[in-house]
């Protein structure tokens, strides 16, 4: 076993490398994220080895944790202390890392009432396209001071340095979780989705799968209690269900091709997508195939949001598609971060 | 090094003069919205931090979103410095003019534009009042959940620029977690929408990095903000304790117990007196530290935290508590602990408002050495402290006309940032570094790290002409800091005992 300095002196080795002979390096921990992007290029730099929960006390509601730090390890010392993290972010894999976890920015089905990893990453330490290892943000939960690099971080994949710790806030586990079931059609089962989202009780999730809306309730016994009877719904078992939405091993996921993720205005209409899986507050829409990109970007545009390619893309193809102000934007920054474009060559986007 | 060092320029100028631009100015504005007489600007020669009066060359307040976009290109194509200005509340200076710039002004540019009540979310121009929002949808039972202090008079575009918090961020968050979409205008005058109406958006999270970005990369005309469903229910809990310590351990141990209450606010002695001659709230003058904390919910929800937290507070040692017995009572509770800051401007003409975060478990130690202070600078400093997340406002009160207390009152507040630091914490929580806590900025970060914000601030605006001078310092400000400060503390008070 190396040492954490060793560990890191070989990250800065092979970052220096690649800047020398005008390559790039992909950094990589469990690899479980692999299918997204528009190309995997470069040297790998694994962090599966710089592990290790840094700092965690539960009463300050912060964990630090080094990236090649297994997300289970995370999950289960967190949960043995009561607590979560609240973005409950999908593995998608046995071997999930916390840099990944934060490097993706994917998030899981409490997303929409809770927020996205990138609305609790608190700060960041990052070697950068020099290899100089620098700190932002901090371990604070309120902290405006400089520009707010950690979160830029949050689902950048990284394309602007590497990511060495984070510390993100965390939350007590809800006292009780409860999901029920309601037999509706797509439509009907958008607009509940959307009434819920809008009425005082503890919604942590919802999700239309084809079947059946499930909706689950998640706070105190008394409240949950209290919201289902006002809700109504048939109660199910929610563990094992929310699992296969947020992993992605739902039948519904079981499809091949190509599986696209329209992200809109939650009262978007179904439109031609009446095979959707819809998550988020109906914010979400899964669609497999059923066009090509650019046709799903045009609906999505129409209502206010984007649409990706998620899984099955084709190496090289672009996997979202965005407005040219906004790219020129997008450019700037992985410029200012890095301006040689060491880190992650085209896996966010088909120019750089 | 690949990154060759390269600093901003901190004193820009514009290409032509004065008069000329202003006729530009008027070419696309109408004269009453371009303001370049003194009398005219005098109003506009500071913020909430009232220390530091500066004129603008030129004040304009465009009427639309294509007024600003003219505006921006005017000054971009003669290199004219621009300083923005929303409703000037801010307490970090950031909205202070530059005397060779102009200052352009968001204030005309306050309509609601759209209250989507089934998507839960409302369309605003930056000009509108924090307050408002929520006012305008209340009829739909939903609100826009960050309330700083001052959201009677702050506007959301100035909360965007600073991301701005409130009491209620612990289990609501900061503006950045609130807002889905802004439209940014850039230096050249372009107008890009980052964000969107979904949840999420490709590439790099843009909306993060221009939230708190305090006017150095480009100005926001228009703001979407969630909406959340107004909480069936709201009850507040005041406990008072004789002991500062034993409040502070309370903190911690409704954390530890699982418990997220919607507000957390604790205030000390200095504090509470403060607030109770101002406006009498109820507050108990004879304890060392109170707790607000407050539960929301359903009525269900919040009758069994309330429980449980009256509970650990029982606990935890408290020696009296308070459960507001209805609305009235809960507002009047909040009433004091929101105009805390008024308040202790009663008690002497000026007082600088501190706003560290530290780790929660440091607080008694942080609180213990902040009162020490007060003997090494011979001043008074009262604290309000939003305990839920660590944020802490020490409120140290001078008065300028007197002596060297202006002087003293800056050194103080330094030496409290400087603490936070040290402690594991930040020089600012919410309220922005301005120019208030520039120097400090160098404390917390090294040159390489600034040099990564330079770097980001370039890609925005390569000549540094948006705000200069404020929220990032150029690296030659941090050298000369760094000699004079060492200086300093050998020299000012070299017998003092530091614990």
């Amino acid at each position: 076993m190396r040492t954490n300095e060793t560990v890191i002196d070989r990250f800065k080795s092979q970052i220096i490398d690649a800047k020398k002979q005008s390559t790039c390096v992909r950094i990589r921990g469990g690899g479980s994220k692999d299918f997204y992007g528009v190309n995997l290029e470069g040297e790998i730099v694994d962090t599966n080895e710089f592990t290790g929960i840094t700092e965690y006390e539960p009463t300050e509601l912060v964990l630090t944790a080094r990236s090649g730090t297994p997300l289970k390890e995370i999950e289960q010392t967190l949960n043995e202390n009561n607590q979560m993290l609240p973005f409950e972010p999908p593995h998608m894999g046995t071997k999930a890392t916390f840099g990944g976890c934060i490097a993706s920015g994917f998030s899981g089905p409490r997303r929409a009432s809770q927020g996205a990893v990138r609305d609790f990453v608190l700060g960041a330490r990052i070697l950068n396209a020099d290899a100089v290892d620098l700190q932002f943000g901090g371990k604070v939960m309120k902290n405006v001071a400089g520009f707010d690099v950690s979160r830029l971080l949050a689902g950048s994949f990284g394309t602007l340095g590497l990511i060495l710790e984070s510390s993100v806030k965390v939350l007590p586990k809800p006292e009780m979780e409860r999901t029920v079931l309601f037999d509706l059609d797509i439509q009907s089962a958008l607009e509940k989705m959307n009434t819920l989202a809008g009425s005082p009780i503890p919604l942590s999730a919802t999700c239309f799968d084809g079947n059946q809306l499930a909706v689950r309730l998640s706070g105190s016994e008394i409240g949950v209690i209290a919201a289902h009877k006002k809700i109504g719904g048939e109660v199910s078992e929610g563990a094992s269900y929310w699992q296969s939405i947020k992993e992605q091993t739902h039948p519904f996921f079981g499809s091949e091709g190509c599986l696209y993720r329209l992200s809109v205005n939650p009262t978007a209409p179904i439109n031609r997508y009446t095979d959707a899986l819809i998550e988020w507050n109906g914010s979400t829409r899964w669609v497999w195939n059923n066009g090509t990109l650019a046709e799903h970007q045009d609906f999505a545009n129409e209502h206010g949001g984007h649409a990706t390619v998620f899984r099955g893309n084709q190496l090289g193809n672009p996997i979202s598609s965005i407005s040219p102000a906004l790219q020129v934007l997008q450019q700037k920054i992985k410029n200012s971060m890095d301006p040689d474009g060491i880190f992650g060559k085209n896996r966010l986007f088909a120019e750089f | 090094m690949g990154h060759s060092e390269r600093d901003l320029n901190e004193n820009p100028v514009a290409l032509i003069d004065k008069q000329t631009l202003v006729k530009k100015f008027l070419s696309v504005l109408s004269t009453e919205s371009v303001k370049y007489e003194t009398e005219d600007l005098t109003p506009f020669e500071c913020d909430g931090l009232s220390a530091y009066p500066q004129i603008p060359m030129i004040v304009v307040l465009p009427e639309n979103e294509d007024q600003v976009c003219q505006v921006m290109r005017i000054c971009h194509q003669y290199k004219a410095p621009i300083v923005f200005r929303g409703a000037g509340t801010g307490l970090s200076g950031g909205a202070i003019p530059y005397d060779q710039g102009v200052l352009l002004v968001l204030s005309k540019l306050k309509r609601i534009t759209h209250i989507d009540p089934v998507g839960r979310y409302a369309v605003v121009q930056p000009g509108v009042r924090n307050a408002a929002i929520s006012e305008a949808t209340k009829i739909h039972e939903l609100y826009y959940a960050p309330d700083p202090s001052s959201q009677i008079a702050c506007s959301i575009g100035g909360n965007v620029a600073e991301n701005s918090g409130g009491v209620h961020c612990l289990k609501y968050g900061l503006t950045v977690n609130n807002i889905l979409k802004v439209r940014f205008v850039t230096i050249e005058g372009d107008i890009v929408e980052i964000g969107s109406e979904g949840l999420d958006s490709p590439g790099y999270d843009l909306l993060a990095l221009v939230t708190g970005s305090e006017g150095l990369l480009g100005v926001v005309t228009e703001v979407t903000v969630k909406l959340l469903p107004t909480p069936e229910k709201a009850q507040a809990i005041m406990a008072s304790f004789d002991d500062v310590e034993k409040a502070g351990r309370a903190v911690a141990d409704i954390i530890a117990a699982g418990i997220i209450p919607a507000g957390l606010e604790m205030m000390d002695k200095k504090a509470i007196n403060a607030v109770e001659q101002f406006i009498g709230a109820g507050y108990p003058m004879d304890a060392a530290a109170m707790l607000l904390c407050e539960s929301d919910g359903s009525s269900e929800e919040v009758a069994s935290e309330i429980q449980k937290t009256t509970e650990v507070l029982n606990k935890a040692g408290a020696t009296e508590i308070t459960i507001s017995s209805d609305e009235t009572h809960r507002l009047k509770l909040w009433a004091g602990r929101k105009s805390a800051f008024p308040a202790v401007g009663r008690v002497l003409p000026d007082y600088f408002c501190m706003d560290g975060t530290i780790p929660r478990k440091t607080l008694p130690d942080v609180l213990k050495r902040i009162a020490a202070m007060e003997d090494q600078f011979q001043l008074q400093c009262a604290n309000v402290f939003h305990a839920g997340d660590g944020n802490l406002h020490p409120l140290i009160m001078f008065d300028a006309n007197e002596g060297d207390q202006l002087h003293r009152a800056e050194l103080y507040g330094a030496a409290i940032l400087e603490l936070c630091v040290e402690v594991g914490g930040t020089i600012t929580g919410e309220h922005g570094v301005g120019i208030e806590k520039i120097n400090q900025m160098c404390i917390q970060f090294d040159n390489q790290e600034i040099q990564t914000f330079l770097n980001l601030k370039r890609a925005f605006d390569p000549d540094g002409r948006l705000n200069p001078g404020k929220a990032i310092p150029t690296l030659n400000r941090c050298a000369e800091f760094g000699h004079m400060h060492v200086h300093r503390g050998e020299e000012r008070f070299p017998d003092i005992p530091r614990f």
